[in-house]
């Protein structure tokens, strides 16, 4: 018995020094493989006597289960130092750039008209659309803006033929007589688009984006008008107050007219949108008139409601500090790139208009 | 329109001040655009000191002068005055500075060989004295502290410019303008004093309006000023006409413009011994001619409404006088004209002949056409006044009498426009103010339109009268009604929505650019479509509307490669035009991409940009916009601006004529024909208005979930086949193989050359396949592959690599 302890601890400081796993694999079956020593011992119980057996194996597991606990732990110590040099060996420089990155925007125009859109289907209105090549009829004579009518002359137009019966839509107005000649009132749209004037400088462009509003039924009046364009606005301009004011104007297709100022300072060379005794103009609006409503046979004895036109290159200027209106469509990389939205920044409601 | 607050007050009895005068202005609906003194050729001259004056080099009697005038830097002027000397405080012009004496601009010059920056004046330069003799000398103790200020002072009244809306051409005269703010509350209008002239004699040039289908004159009213001495006119009226931005040019055609601007009522003064016999107005012939005011020569139209002669024409009615019965200096006796001219015959003309006065501006809009007489009047008095004459009898001759317009107004309607409630004392009182003729019936109020509104046609214009007069602050601020009548967005607006975001997503820039384009790009890109051109383009390289959305793009692109970017992606989503017609538009997306992909890398090859890249990104923004990838089929046809060999289209349905896409690269003459310089460009477009509308919403579209738990198993197969046989014809073969078992089959690896016969290349297929029933064995799946292979090799002509 005593050898075998000796055997024991002889191994027990081997397995302590060692470091090679295979010879700790070795050294396991030397003492454990088939004609290991401690097999060996174990296979002797047989031919002594049952008093001293029963003390000889109770000692024999216990050197066993010692030394395979040996074992094991040593070869974890072992397999975990490798491993953890391996790691070391491994480890790279993360901070090298990543594979490129190729980050696309939305322009701003288009950013504005999906604000503009989520903040009018809030309250109702759905989007319609009306062709950019317009006749003249629709344009203008159905807006009640007949054809020796001063107005026109505001309104520089881009002809595609001569006898100017087709044109670029000068404004969103007539996707107005569109939806009310295809439909039954009541009316409650949204259009936004393109429109097309011929007068080009620092703040003209040959193409802008207005987006036209119409609510027409049986009840609506000035009031509504002004309760429309003053959540507009606030929603737009994520502020809790804004300072707007209601002035009295003139188009053909509304009367009573209104355009809309709002308030404005100029802090820190940045225009501040809302407070302020300066009144910036962005938009027109008014009751529709009735002539507009019987030309596209609605009823105005029975039908009554409200017109308005903003200018949406314009209101993203002012709410994103943009200066040059031509820069919108001069696709300089650069400028996109600085004024783009992330496509996943879609404007909506319970997610916030903007970021 | 432009006045003064003097002017104003000409006409109105009030205690306002400025500022509320400009407020109130603008929230009755006459907006005011500025109110400024009028600038002043004056206000370039100011107060300087010379620093240092020192000897020219070149020039003993010259000095050199360093002169402080206020600014950080001082400027250095070239002076021949010999009391030019340190210290001195003097008048500095500097260059564009237009002299007094002798209306001459300043310039920089050299004085020999030394550059002077304007120049310093004398008393006789700028008119104060006859002093020539050396520059100004101003006094220290009162113009020390004023170094850059202005020398004299603007003295010029206030000028407000308002921006009258077309529909008021009564408030293109100040008394308009007063009255509306006398209605408003802001004061009193006054009552014209009645005029106590003594006409002496007939007006004995005949005058006939003939009466023709397109006469434009209906009333010409007229009178004879005999023995006036034209001439300067005195300074109150020159102040008047200058506050207008207007030259003074003699006291009859500066009286004419005064009461035009007075009470909106223009006049035209003829020098009466210059009429031919008499007066005749009447339609023109085509060829007639005419030397205008202006100084340029008409040649007119038929039809055109001319005051005429017997030898000829006069002047364009409403619109311009012409010079041979022009006023001068010397003219002694006046014929005044105050006329009616009808709105559609002014704009005709003017418009055919491209003619713009302020006579033409206010009879398009609209006079009074009762205002014929006070015209004539108020500017008889004033020659009289000034000028000395006689004064005929009015004479009115009228081929039409005026009708007045009759309104029956039910004050309800105001309320029901407006949604808030004026009582009818106050309503009326309005009106009246407005000059309006007010009479009830029962609840119902007759209303009498006055002369001078052609504006005003039917009850809502009333309403816009009260509402505009008592203030649009009254209006409440309703809460927004927020009932829904159908969805925001249809089918097609969430399609454009999706594939915007989309392909944004995919790295590309948008942009939005001009809908119109070059017609020589364009031509490269319209394929079939016919060409649009804008009759009145704004420059000869936006002429034409764009047939295809690359045009623009791909001159942009080139714009920015020029700019030193090299890799760019960019899309733009709107409209391409097919024809001219109003709806004869597609949406469409256009994108293109050049460069490199995986440029300067540390870790990856860098590759020039290819069809496959566009194809991942068009394939996968339209699955991301909801299109089933299984629905969609790959075909080589694409339109004649991409490379013929390496584009391709996607469409819907094997037999559709159009494509919902098409990506690929460029054509290369289209590259070298507008020197874009870059390593790679690939191109896409989608085409939203043909993508089919999906019938179901995705909430009825879900198809019952199924899937299998049994074993899957893989294999290769390697085929050689016909160079140009394409690779989705093979992958369909196999898949035709057997649907059920077949998942799925992609091809991982094509190559030509090397070990393969020439014209054929090398697919290799991996293919995955599984049972919804039970594990396949060994023998089930060689089954498969065998009839894989013989299916190959029967419908395609391939053989299997072995």
């Amino acid at each position: 018995m005593s050898d075998i302890k000796k055997i024991k601890d002889d191994y027990i400081d081997k397995l302590n020094t060692e470091n090679n796993i295979e010879k700790v694999n070795n050294i396991k079956s030397e003492l454990f493989g088939k004609n290991g020593i401690i097999s060996n011992e174990f296979k002797k119980l047989g031919s002594i006597s049952v008093e001293e057996r029963k003390k000889l194996a109770s000692d024999l597991n216990n050197i066993k289960d010692e030394l395979q606990n040996k074992i094991s732990i040593k070869i974890q110590e072992i397999e975990t130092k490798e491993i953890n040099l391996k790691l070391e060996k491994e480890k790279i420089d993360v901070t090298l750039p990543e594979r490129n990155i190729e980050i696309g925007k939305i322009h701003p125009v288009s950013q504005v008209i999906d604000e503009i859109s989520s903040i009018f289907s809030e309250i109702g209105f759905s989007v319609e659309e009306g062709p950019d090549v317009e006749n003249e009829y629709n344009n203008f004579t159905a807006l009640n803006t007949p054809d020796n009518h001063p107005a026109r002359d505001m309104h520089d137009t881009f002809y595609l033929d001569n006898n100017k019966e087709l044109l670029l839509r000068t404004h969103t107005s007539p996707v107005q007589v569109r939806t009310m000649l295809k439909g039954k009132p009541p009316f409650k749209i949204i259009a936004p688009g393109r429109t097309y004037r011929s007068d080009s400088d620092q703040t003209h462009a040959p193409m802008f984006h207005q987006v036209e509003g119409l609510h027409i039924d049986k009840n609506i009046n000035m009031g509504h008008l002004k309760g429309c364009l003053n959540y507009f606005i606030k929603e737009f301009f994520e502020v809790d107050k804004i300072k707007m004011r209601f002035r009295p104007s003139h188009f053909p297709f509304t009367e009573p007219s209104a355009e809309v100022d709002i308030g404005y300072e100029i802090k820190n060379g940045k225009i501040v949108i809302g407070e302020g005794n300066k009144w910036l103009e962005i938009l027109g609006c008014g009751m529709v008139h009735p002539n507009v409503l019987k030309n596209v046979n609605v009823n105005p004895s029975k039908y009554q409601g409200y017109a308005f036109g903003i200018g949406i290159d314009r209101l993203g200027m002012l709410k994103y500090g943009i200066n040059d209106l031509r820069a919108f469509f001069e696709t300089d990389y650069r400028w996109l790139s600085h004024f783009g939205f992330d496509p996943l920044d879609v404007p909506s409601n319970y997610r916030g208009l903007s970021r | 329109m432009k006045f003064t607050i003097d002017w104003l007050k000409n006409h109105l009895d009030t205690k306002f001040n400025n500022n509320q005068i400009i407020d109130k202005l603008t929230n009755i609906g006459l907006e005011v655009e500025s109110f400024e003194s009028s600038t002043s050729e004056l206000d370039t001259f100011i107060v300087a000191k010379i620093i240092n004056a020192k000897t020219h080099p070149n020039a003993d009697r010259l000095k050199l002068c360093d002169v402080d005038i206020g600014s950080d830097k001082t400027i250095e002027v070239v002076c021949g005055a010999p009391n030019a000397k340190n210290g001195l405080l003097t008048v500095y012009a500097p260059p564009g500075s237009i002299i007094p004496k002798n209306q001459m601009k300043l310039s920089v010059s050299k004085i020999r060989g030394v550059t002077s920056y304007g120049m310093l004046c004398s008393e006789s330069e700028l008119l104060l004295s006859n002093e020539s003799d050396g520059i100004i000398e101003l006094k220290n103790n009162k113009y020390a502290n004023k170094i850059g200020e202005k020398y004299f002072k603007n003295t010029s009244e206030k000028v407000i410019d308002l921006s009258i809306t077309p529909n008021r051409p009564d408030c293109l005269g100040v008394r308009g303008i007063a009255r509306d703010l006398s209605a408003a509350g802001a004061g009193k209008l006054k009552i014209n004093k009645k005029s106590n002239l003594n006409y002496k004699g007939n007006q004995n040039i005949n005058v006939t309006i003939k009466k023709e289908k397109a006469q434009g004159c209906t009333t010409f009213g007229s009178c004879l000023i005999k023995g006036v001495t034209n001439k300067e006119s005195p300074k109150w009226l020159k102040d008047k006409i200058k506050s207008l931005g207007q030259k003074p040019i003699s006291a009859i055609v500066d009286i004419t413009n005064y009461v035009m601007f007075d009470l909106n009522r223009p006049l035209h003064a003829y020098d009466a011994d210059k009429i031919d016999n008499e007066i005749i107005v009447r339609s023109s012939s085509k060829g007639e001619s005419f030397e205008a005011l202006d100084n340029k020569k008409y040649i007119l139209e038929n039809d055109m409404c001319v005051i005429s002669d017997r030898s000829g024409v006069l002047g364009l009615g409403g619109i311009i006088g012409g010079t041979r019965s022009g006023t001068e200096y010397s003219t002694k006796n006046i014929l005044l004209e105050s006329a009616y001219f009808l709105p559609r015959s002014i704009r005709k003309t003017s418009k055919q002949l491209n003619i713009d006065t302020d006579a033409k501006f206010r009879f398009e809009r609209g006079i009074d056409p009762l205002s014929i007489e006070e015209g004539l009047i108020k500017a008889s008095e004033l020659i009289k006044q000034i000028c000395g004459g006689e004064i005929s009898n009015l004479d009115v001759k009228k081929i039409e009498n005026y009708k007045k317009t009759i309104i029956n107004f039910d004050p309800f309607l105001f309320e029901k426009t407006t949604g808030f409630n004026v009582e009818n004392k106050e309503l009326i009182k309005i009106l009246e103010k407005l000059g309006f003729n007010v009479s009830k019936n029962k609840k119902i109020l007759k209303l009498v339109i006055p002369s001078w509104r052609p504006d005003i046609t039917l009850p809502i214009d009333i309403v816009e009268e009260i509402v505009r007069i008592k203030g649009y602050e009254h209006i409440n601020t309703s809460e927004p009604i927020k009932t829904r009548l159908k969805p925001t967005l249809n089918y097609y607006q969430k399609l454009f929505h999706f594939l915007q975001r989309s392909v944004a997503s995919k790295g590309y820039l948008e942009t939005v650019t001009w809908s119109f384009t070059d017609s020589k790009i364009n031509q490269l890109f319209k394929e079939n479509d016919e060409e649009i051109p804008i009759v009145n383009p704004i420059s000869s390289d936006l002429n034409v509307l764009r047939n295809s959305i690359f045009p623009n793009l791909l001159f942009y692109l080139k714009k920015n490669l020029d700019r030193g970017f090299k890799d760019i992606s960019l899309f733009e989503i709107g409209p391409a035009f097919k024809g001219k017609n109003p709806g004869d538009q597609l949406t469409v997306i256009g994108a293109v991409r050049a460069g490199k992909v995986s440029r300067l890398s540390w870790n990856d090859k860098e590759r020039i940009v290819d069809t496959f890249d566009v194809k991942k990104d068009v394939i996968q923004s339209l699955c991301e916009a909801g299109i089933n990838k299984d629905d969609i089929i790959i075909d080589d046809r694409a339109p004649s601006y991409y490379h013929p060999g390496k584009s391709g289209g996607v469409y819907q349905n094997k037999n559709e004529k159009n494509a919902i896409a098409y990506f690929g690269e460029i054509h290369p003459n289209i590259i070298k024909k507008l020197d874009i310089k870059t390593e790679g460009l690939a191109i896409f477009e989608i085409c939203l208005d043909y993508i089919r509308a999906s019938k179901q919403k995705i909430k009825d579209s879900k198809s019952e979930y199924k899937f299998s738990d049994f074993q899957k198993s893989e294999r290769d197969f390697a085929f050689i086949i016909n160079k140009n046989f394409k690779s989705q014809e093979l992958v369909n073969i196999i898949k035709s193989v057997d649907n059920k078992l077949i998942k799925s089959v992609r091809v991982f690896d094509v190559f030509e050359g090397e070990n393969i016969p020439e014209g054929k290349k090398s697919i290799a297929v991996n293919v995955t396949i599984q049972s919804e029933e039970k594990t396949l064995n060994e023998n089930d799946l060689d089954n498969i592959n065998k009839l894989i292979i013989s299916s190959v090799e029967s419908k395609s002509g391939a053989k299997i690599r072995s």
